[in-house]
């Protein structure tokens, strides 16, 4: 490669100093130190959270009886069944899914605008990958200034002793991360005995691979450049963040100029409460400096604020020179008004009409769990030939019934006619003596019993619409019936 | 033109246009993305040597991997034809009398129809299989030749009036009026007594004498037809040639013949007897009766004796 240094100086015209423009930048490492506070507690917290519920879920057991899986939690792509404790969702109505995930839309600008880039600082799988990436990093390496000399040292035995360890710890975390994944599109306990005794189908081995090489490389070492670069979650915040949004700021109007301890003791007064130690750099994890102010690598984790807090504490001033602050309040603040409490910029209209929209989906969407029918039927009517002339001058139509049991135990349902009087129906599996009014299905647990209907009428009966009912004849009694069309030719009488 | 000027909050370069007072930094690309960006050209330049890639005069570059999308198709075909082979056996070694003693077979056999009917029988038979005057409705319950399995079968293979075929189905309606054989005015009585048949006129005792004298032998004292012979039951609401008047008129004086193939020579057993099970589902399927049952029946089990 030959381009040029990064940050080669030339002269312009002017005799101002530009930097030369390159192309292309290496990306800078981050080392950042360890810290402890309440925010950085906080992200312990969530940590654990998340990743117990990713690595416990497919465990969970669910009673369904002996026709459904128990698995609590279970993508059956297989059979076309979604499970969600006691809730089984069916292809058709996977408006349910497509519900959650408008509120899960929803939910984020919800985030975005009562706290900022939430999601990006705490929750964020990317995030929290990075900081056990991270960690893994400091337990290996050492803190911020161990990393940064082994960085730094030439390749040897103890370099890459180490370097081998780290990958290797990486690898098995991500080994289980991608193999967590699979546990959730099958039965967990089955899978997992399969997959180490190679029986599992190859799809399950190509997913575990496929997502154990993008956490290595993505949390072991792309990192904040998957935020600032491939993301487009904080390209379309940098568009949703306003002023009234709450995110991490540096109090420049308090900090600034900067000075060390031992200047500010010499001339008080000439500077602000930064000291300058750079430890809000220092801890980064994207390895930003927050006092240039808002900007898109910052994933808001307040890991600065715990760092800026301790030093402040040590240096004897107020706390949250780097605060949780919104951009009107900074202005307020700087203007020497009060602060208002952080609760009150939780509750701007923005927020408020979020919290709206988002609850009422999430209630739209219970009550249309909760109203369900288990029981339903569709008809597709033959259309080629739309009727059918009989040897007895009667008409016959054809329809294609399907018959939802949507229950996990097997259910008796009546399919009946409703309207078209005179008219009888039978079954392809029976003779057409045998035509009824309203017939017996035993229809299999969690199944569709599809079954062939011709629906006959006496000569001279006109086309007009009619229904097929259906009601399951156990104590729940669902209903359901669905609308057609019976066809029959032009009468000219 | 391209006015580049350092941007004084971050100190990067500006590229140098401006919209309307927006301007773009500058800002240098990472370089992991410039490796990506070989990657991809590194995957483009094994892709073209393993993958058929350039065209050339006469034909494309091949690829080491010797792939072509006829060669894909080709082998999902043969392993689909391999997962087909044992329902294609068990159906040839199945006569077709005992179909419906299996049913999963007896599905297949009526998916498999479905598709083959769509190649051979729709020319006539339309896509529904209903048929046009001439040309028979499968869907219905009137068969000319009987409508269970084994009947359905044997016509399917030997075709009706098929040149060459000497075990086809044959009939031949004599061309009453054409070869003199009735008059006109008797050709109008015998009319309106046919259409009595089904009770769309008033009976008449000339029309009932033809009738007898010429019709019934192969159509029933009654009109209700007989299937060894292939005539239509003319008692029925459905005419073959059409019902009116005039069509009754018209098959009288100079009747239709129509033609179908014979399927054996053409087809193999095993399609025969999928695309007889798929006729026989549309809805007018007849049982397979295999002792002589009462009087009544007795033209049905004749049928069965058809060579």
């Amino acid at each position: 490669m030959n381009s040029p240094e990064p940050l080669a100086v030339t002269s312009n015209k002017k005799g101002a100093q530009v930097p030369e423009p390159v192309l292309y930048a290496k990306r800078e490492p981050v080392f950042n130190r360890r810290i402890d506070g309440p925010f950085r507690r906080f992200k312990w917290f969530i940590m654990a959270v998340t990743l117990a519920i990713y690595y416990i879920t497919p465990w969970l057991r669910w009673d369904r009886g002996s026709y459904a899986p128990d698995q609590a939690v279970l993508i059956d792509l297989a059979h076309r069944r979604f499970y969600m404790f006691g809730i089984e969702i069916w292809p058709h109505e996977f408006y349910f899914v497509a519900g959650m995930l408008i509120m899960a839309g929803i939910g984020l600008f919800l985030v975005t605008s009562a706290v900022g880039r939430a999601w990006c600082g705490y929750a964020c799988p990317q995030t929290v990958w990075t900081d056990l990436f991270q960690h893994v990093d400091r337990l290996i390496d050492g803190d911020r200034n161990a990393r940064f000399r082994l960085y730094k040292a030439p390749w040897g035995p103890s370099k890459i002793a180490r370097r081998l360890l780290k990958w290797t710890i990486y690898l098995a975390i991500s080994f289980a991360t991608g193999g967590a994944w699979i546990l959730y599109f099958a039965d967990a306990p089955s899978l997992f005995r399969d997959f180490f005794s190679g029986q599992a189908a190859p799809i399950a081995y190509v997913t575990v691979a496929i997502l154990t090489t993008t956490t290595f490389v993505l949390g072991g070492f792309m990192r904040e450049q998957v935020c600032i670069y491939m993301c487009p979650w904080p390209r379309i915040q940098t568009a949703m963040l306003d002023e009234k949004s709450l995110i991490v700021t540096y109090k420049d109007w308090r900090g600034e100029p900067r000075g060390s301890v031992k200047k500010a003791e010499k001339s008080p007064d000439s500077f602000g409460d930064c000291i300058d130690c750079g430890q809000c750099v220092a801890v980064c994890p994207t390895g930003i400096d927050i006092r240039e102010g808002p900007q898109i690598g910052c994933i808001t984790c307040a890991l600065c604020i715990d760092a800026c807090d301790r030093v402040m504490k040590e240096v004897g001033r107020p706390r949250g020179l780097i605060d949780y602050a919104t951009l009107d309040d900074c202005k307020r603040e700087a203007a020497g008004e009060t602060p208002r409490p952080v609760w009150r910029s939780l509750l701007h209209p923005r927020t408020l009409i979020y919290t709206g929209v988002w609850a009422a989906i999430g209630l739209a969407l219970l009550f249309a769990l909760g109203t369900r029918s288990r029981t339903q039927i569709t008809v597709a009517p033959d259309r080629n030939p739309p009727y059918m002339l009989l040897s007895d001058g009667s008409v016959r139509n054809a329809y294609t019934v399907k018959l939802r049991n949507m229950e996990s135990r097997p259910r008796d349902m009546e399919i009946a006619l409703t309207g078209l009087p005179n008219a009888k129906m039978w079954s392809d599996d029976m003779p057409r003596e045998e035509a009824v009014r309203a017939m017996t299905r035993k229809v299999p647990a969690d199944s569709t019993d599809i079954v062939r209907l011709y629906v006959v009428a006496p000569d001279g009966t006109p086309a007009q619409e009619f229904s097929f009912a259906v009601h399951s004849l156990d104590e729940k009694g669902e209903t359901d019936s669905t609308e057609t069309n019976f066809e029959a030719p032009e009468t000219s009488e | 033109m391209a006015n580049k000027r350092i941007d004084e909050a971050t100190g990067v370069e500006t590229v140098g246009h401006e919209w309307d007072g927006i301007e773009e930094l500058n800002t240098p690309l990472p370089r992991w993305w410039l490796w990506s960006f070989y990657a991809c050209i590194v995957f483009a330049i094994g892709y073209c040597i393993v993958y058929p890639a350039w065209p050339l005069l006469s034909h494309g570059t091949e690829g080491v991997l010797g792939w072509t999308s006829r060669g894909q198709l080709a082998s999902e075909m043969n392993a689909e034809e391999a997962r087909r082979e044992p329902i294609m056996e068990a159906l040839a070694a199945t006569p077709i009398e005992k179909l419906p003693d299996n049913p999963g077979l007896m599905r297949a056999a009526i998916e498999g129809g479905r598709a083959a009917f769509k190649v051979n029988c729709v020319q006539c038979h339309g896509a529904g299989a209903a048929g046009s005057p001439g040309y028979p409705n499968l869907n219905d319950d009137d068969w000319l030749w009987g409508g269970d399995l084994k009947t359905i079968e044997t016509t399917l293979i030997h075709g009706i009036r098929q040149p060459g075929d000497d075990q086809t189905r044959f009939s031949q309606m004599p061309a009453f009026g054409r070869d003199g054989i009735l008059t006109s005015q008797q050709i109008g009585q015998v009319t309106q007594y046919v259409q009595s048949l089904s009770g769309k006129a008033k009976p008449n005792a000339a029309g009932a004498q033809i009738f007898a004298d010429n019709c019934a032998s192969c159509h029933g004292s009654d009109g209700r037809g007989m299937r060894q012979f292939g005539a239509p039951n003319l008692a029925d609401a459905i005419w073959f040639y059409g019902g009116s008047p005039a069509a009754i008129t018209r098959q009288i004086t100079t009747p239709n013949h129509g033609v179908m193939p014979s399927w054996g020579g053409r087809l193999d057993p095993a399609t025969i007897k999928m695309l007889a099970a798929y006729v026989h589902s549309l809805g007018g399927g007849e049982d397979f009766e295999e002792v002589a049952p009462q009087a009544e029946n007795a033209s049905a089990t004749e049928t069965h004796e058809q060579p």
